[in-house]
């Protein structure tokens, strides 16, 4: 990676530069938009030529990590690899150029696409439908959490606000009951992860809408008793929604729906290999079981005969409602579809087995190392915590130090400080992608940084050194806000 | 086995390392009654060259019409250069950019991008992309009422001529948290807001007032009275706006006597595929005093330990991963890949190219209604200055004409019986840059002739 910075496009510009080749013919404004509605100044918008955009950009393309230049420990992110298939079959110039309100007669391949999708997610699920609707991950939590709200108002229900939330959860779960109009309550884990079943037990009663988990829950091990948990929420009427970001390590082992799951949302762009774009898009399709059905968010994709057709308000009048402008991210949702007819269904049976393999492997070599698992007694699932607690006691090294010293060795870090109840947390979920070669060399980067922890901890604690930058002032970036440029001159 | 490494010897190396004798045996946690044993229903795996010939079948199916459809989704050439580099494993695969010291080339070209998104909206700051267009105006409303200290009401005004799928997704997505969406109707004849309708509604407590410019019938409204109005009123403004208008059209930071407080648009015509609907992306700028009640990313300059610049995700303190139930909004995936097509896009294009865009756009359209009219059966619906779209009467039902059009391989615009049936038989239809004179002929013959045929069916 180059140690070095990239200019400001804005740097580059000059007046009178450009990329006429880009550009249509001059055009007039028409003479009835009136004066008063004219823009009086142009917009800051850089003037370069298109080499120069395609150097600037290309150019700050290498000062990212990616998967498909560094390994990706990222826990609870499924960083696995994203075919290249999945992006060129989505990019046929028909699928691109689909307009969203085209009529079905000219969208019978792409909505043949989506059908089966919503097909086999039911399968893999096994729930009873599946809307694809959704955006990200917490989009779907909220379309989740908004059905569940939708059902016991359609009951007469109108008690029940409470979602309860384990304390390891993701913040996206007590930030989407919040916008559902809901009250968080928080329960506590035991000590080796698996719910606290008496406060559980305490928690659930007339005003429980119901439950949100992660199972394997974010601590990386598998809630063992959740036919209990879900007997436990469903006697006091409350449902259970099922966070899937961690579906991946149960790919073809369980399904959500035979665990007692009421309702649960995808990550296409963790389980089913759709990229993440440096911030999404994402999607989110959610799938529910039988009594959540009427409530899903619109459209959904019906099929009549060998037609295929879009479900609206008339076909589900207690929906939701929409939650995008037209169906959600229909680009993304094809890059899943060639995945999972890629895998198909050895195949994704496949990632949970490998998925689980390479956690496992990670952890023991980890502990044989000298480090500390969270959850020693505990099988890994895809992925698993190692506490760096007793390095910040004997050596004053934090998660953060090792995360960022891995940097240096070419590895992106692990997730660190999530979930919040295990100090020094770093959660590592290497995915099925990855080789031994790859792992047993970043095994080798952890091994080396605890050594240079036990010693001399000057290059540990300012790593990294070998990126373009070294560690950034937040408190600086958070007080004097800069968060937009200004051409020299009209700097204040 | 597709897309997973390990060899024989990997997987008994590994599983004596794990002190495990098979794969099988990494699962026994699960209850055993909870384990299935195939998945049913999901078809054998396929090779690339047979998922590649599947697609390309599917694709023919939808073919490539003719397209005048608008309604926000904006048909405009992409320079290639866009999705060439937008495509690179650098950008397409790489994460959220948490770690900022190995994420600079995301971080920066937000940063790029808050900077140009502002300056087009006449605004401060932007935040790092919402999902849609849709879903921003219903965070925009969520944050006016978190921004708005003085209203109790969370009641806003939204105009019927606001696209009906963003009224439907703000109901949807903020309606929970029992927010009231008051609508105001339009002038019949102009297609604009109806003034009186909207002064009936002095002296309320009115959390906030939200302008389309254009609005979903492409008919500009007089957004400078309507700010006044608002603000006089102690609303704060929410606008709503198309990211090429703003090429040509008053940014709403200089909307009335105090620009609005909050922009808020769909960003797709910035170099993204109309791919069916997504991924596109939100786009959300507001004044910097409301910048803490702002949802979603944003990016900070910095420096770093040595003094040198760089950039970082700031003011985390708003964000769910930070304040969990007491963030801002749900928000964590954004649309990153698709701002940072529309950060090429803009670079590419500069102020002259996006000023061209939007003029050939807002011409083609009025050539294109031009020819249309003069189609017997077809007339104007609304006589008011306009942008790139505008509605047509048709003397037919819109829905049968519309299909006879298809089957001639041209998509004739969006029926807009269902959401506006006082309307009657009427039709939203676009041309852009990419219309030629001969597609707007071949429209004009292709709507005589569905009349025809509606009329003798």
């Amino acid at each position: 990676m180059p140690n070095r910075r990239e200019k400001l496009i804005f740097e580059y510009s000059r007046p009178g530069r450009g990329a006429q080749g880009q550009w249509p013919a001059k055009a007039a404004v028409p003479a009835d938009i009136p004066a008063t509605l004219r823009r009086a100044s142009r917009p800051l918008l850089p003037e370069v030529s298109e080499l120069e955009a395609v150097r600037h950009f290309t150019r700050l393309s290498q000062l990212n990590f990616s998967i498909d230049t560094h390994f990706y420990p990222l826990g609870s992110c499924t960083m696995k690899y994203n075919p290249k298939a999945c992006h060129q079959y989505a990019m046929l110039p028909e699928f691109l150029g689909r307009h969203p309100l085209g009529p079905e007669s000219h969208g019978q391949g792409f909505l043949a696409c989506m059908y089966e999708l919503q097909e086999m997610l039911k399968a893999v699920t096994g729930m009873r439908g599946v809307s694809l609707a959704p955006m990200a991950g917490a989009h779907g939590e909220f379309a989740g959490v908004a059905m569940i709200r939708a059902y016991h108002r359609a009951r007469g229900d109108h008690a029940r606000n409470e979602i309860i939330v384990p304390e390891a959860a993701h913040g996206t779960n007590p930030a989407t009951a919040t916008m559902c109009g809901c009250v968080v309550r928080e329960i506590p884990v035991m000590a080796d992860g698996d719910v606290d079943f008496e406060a559980l037990k305490t928690a659930v009663g007339p005003q429980t809408a119901g439950i949100m988990l992660t199972n394997p829950s974010t601590l990386g091990v598998f809630e063992r008793r959740i036919k209990e948990v879900a007997g436990i929420v469903h006697a006091a009427g409350g449902l259970l929604y099922y966070d899937g970001a961690n579906l991946n390590a149960i790919l073809g082992k369980v399904r959500p729906g035979d665990m007692g799951f009421d309702v649960i949302h995808m990550n296409l762009h963790k389980t089913f290999s759709t990229p993440h774009g440096g911030g999404g898009p994402g999607s989110g399709a959610v799938g529910v079981s039988e009594r959540l059905l009427p409530f899903m968010p619109i459209p959904v994709v019906g099929r009549d005969g060998e037609q295929y057709r879009w479900l609206g308000e008339r076909d589900l009048p207690q929906s939701i409602g929409r939650l995008s402008a037209f169906m959600g991210n229909a680009g993304v949702l094809l890059r899943a579809y060639v995945y999972m007819r890629m895998l198909g269904r050895e195949g994704m049976a496949r990632v949970g087995d490998f998925a689980t393999l390479n956690a496992n492997y990670l952890l023991a070599k980890l502990t044989a190392a000298g480090f500390d698992a969270a959850y020693p007694s505990r099988r890994a699932s895809h992925e698993f915590i190692i506490t760096a607690k007793r390095q910040a006691r004997e050596h004053n090294v934090t998660a953060m130090d090792i995360a960022k010293r891995l940097l240096d060795f070419g590895f992106h870090a692990p997730t660190t400080y999530f979930p919040l109840l295990v100090p020094e947390c770093l959660l590592i979920e290497p995915s099925e992608t990855e080789s031994k070669e790859a792992l047993d060399a970043f095994i080798d980067a952890m091994v080396a940084i605890k050594r240079e922890a036990e010693g001399d901890t000057q290059l540990l604690k300012g790593a990294p050194h070998t990126l373009p930058v070294r560690r950034l002032d937040d408190v600086r970036a958070a007080r004097q806000l800069d968060l937009a440029w200004r051409p020299a001159a009209t700097r204040g | 086995m597709p897309f997973i490494p390990h060899t024989k010897e990997d997987i008994r190396e590994m599983l004596a390392a794990i002190g495990a004798p098979s794969i099988e045996a990494l699962f026994d946690e699960i209850p055993q009654e909870l384990r299935i044993k195939s998945l049913t229903g999901i078809p054998e795996g396929l090779a690339e060259l047979e998922v590649g010939r599947l697609m390309t079948e599917r694709a023919k199916l939808d073919g490539t019409p003719l397209s005048f459809i608008g309604a926000g989704a904006y048909e405009h050439h992409i320079p290639s250069a866009v999705w060439a580099i937008t495509s690179r494993g650098e950008i397409y695969s790489a994460y959220t950019p948490y770690q900022a010291e190995a994420s600079q080339g995301t971080l920066q070209a937000i940063y790029e991008y808050q900077t140009m998104i502002a300056s087009l909206t006449g605004m401060q700051v932007s935040n790092a992309t919402l999902y849609d267009g849709g879903s921003a105006l219903a965070e925009a409303a969520l944050m006016a009422v978190r921004a708005h200290r003085k209203s109790t009401s969370m009641r806003l005004l939204v105009p019927a001529s606001v696209h009906p799928h963003y009224r439907k997704v703000a109901v949807a997505m903020a309606g929970n948290q029992d927010l009231v969406f008051d609508t105001i109707p339009y002038v019949r004849e102009t297609g604009r807001i109806d003034m009186a309708a909207l002064t009936a509604h002095a002296g309320e407590d009115i959390t906030a007032v939200v302008i389309p410019q254009p609005n979903f019938f492409g008919v500009l409204e007089d957004v400078d009275a309507l700010t006044d109005w608002a603000h006089a009123q102690g609303a704060l403004v929410i606008a709503v706006v198309n990211p090429t208008s703003l090429a040509l059209l008053k940014p709403p930071g200089e909307w009335g006597a105090k620009g609005v407080d909050i922009v808020v648009g769909e960003g797709q015509p910035l170099g993204v595929p109309l791919s069916s609907g997504g991924p596109y992306f939100g786009f959300m700028t507001t004044r910097m005093e409301h910048v803490r009640q702002m949802p979603g990313r944003i990016v900070g300059r910095t420096v770093d330990l040595d003094g040198r610049e760089g950039f970082t995700l700031t003011l985390q303190a708003r964000e769910q991963h930070i304040r969990r139930g007491k963030a801002t909004s749900n928000i964590c995936t954004n649309q990153g890949l698709l701002m940072t097509a529309a950060t090429i896009y803009m670079s590419i294009m500069g102020p002259e190219g996006l000023e061209r865009v939007a003029a050939q756009s807002a011409q083609r359209t009025r050539e294109l209604v031009a020819a249309l009219t003069r189609v017997k059966g077809v007339r104007k619906a609304f006589d008011s200055p306009h942008f790139h779209e505008a509605v047509l009467l048709l003397e037919r039902p819109a829905a049968v004409v519309l299909r006879e059009l298809a089957d001639r391989g041209v998509l004739g615009g969006f029926d807009l019986a269902a959401d506006y049936p006082e309307l009657g038989s009427a039709l939203l239809v676009c041309a852009t840059e990419t219309k030629t004179a001969a597609d707007i002929d071949r429209y004009s013959a292709a709507l005589a002739e569905a009349l025809r045929a509606a009329r003798a069916a």
